[in-house]
């Protein structure tokens, strides 16, 4: 047993944790939805906007779509630590990374709030 | 006292030496884990968009009817059920040994295959009922 004192900022601590927090509730919303999608059984556009157009709904979803955002940017994040050894280059990836998933948060919220 | 040579660490594998390597169970549940990640990340804009097709507009929901009943579509959606199945299903095992339940190797590598032996019927029976 090694007792580490973990000491600093505690950034990686916090990635750690909120890659798992993330991973259960996109593992939960996932049981969810496919138990409300077999009960609800929408056929059709109509009954398919239904489903996400209902409030709760409508907030798990976005709820997971956060999640999985955040859970991305920490997985890819390591990504590209582990294979992407030029500073420049990994930095850049980086930043590229945050971008693209800070704007798909922008347009899930978007698809789901025109409903 | 006599002095223990230290190894180089971290040792860098080419990818020629890694092909040729024989990763045991838990190692495959690892790398796939990786890599179905990676691929559903780049995906995301792919899947942001079918969602965003699917709910629109009665239109746009014909469209995503169109696109998704083309073959090359029903390739990579089969691709992506597969990533996503097991993710899921490694994504789990993961949690567990993160609470110290089956960390011993006899235990790990036991559900390491199950890990493949769910994700994989798992994934069959979802393209079965999806595409």
């Amino acid at each position: 047993m090694i007792n580490r004192i973990v000491v600093g900022a505690h950034y990686g601590l916090r990635d750690w944790i909120v890659q798992r927090a993330t991973a259960v509730i996109m593992a939960v919303y996932s049981v969810v939805i496919a138990a409300v999608l077999l009960v609800v059984r929408p056929s059709g556009f109509e009954a398919w906007q239904g489903v996400f157009a209902n409030g709760l709904i409508k907030f798990l979803t976005f709820l997971f779509f956060v999640s999985l955002f955040y859970h991305a940017w920490i997985g890819i994040r390591d990504i590209w630590m582990d294979y992407i050894q030029p500073v420049g280059l990994r930095l850049t990836l980086h930043v590229l990374t945050a971008a693209a998933l800070v704007g798909y948060t922008a347009w899930a919220a978007a698809i789901l709030w025109r409903l | 006292m006599t002095k223990v040579p230290i190894k180089k660490r971290p040792r860098n594998l080419s990818l020629d030496m890694l092909s040729r390597y024989d990763l045991p169970l838990p190692g495959k549940v690892s790398i796939f884990h990786r890599i179905s990640g990676a691929g559903l990340f780049l995906c995301l804009p792919l899947i942001l968009w079918l969602f965003s097709a699917s709910l629109t507009s009665p239109e746009s929901f014909a469209l995503f009817t169109a696109v998704f009943a083309t073959w090359p579509a029903k390739v990579v959606m089969a691709g992506l059920i597969w990533a996503y199945v097991h993710h899921f299903c490694a994504g789990i095992r993961f949690l567990l040994l993160d609470l110290h339940i089956g960390i011993e190797k006899e235990a790990a590598r036991k559900s390491a295959g199950i890990v493949f032996a769910v994700s994989i019927p798992l994934t069959l029976i979802l393209l079965g009922v999806l595409l």
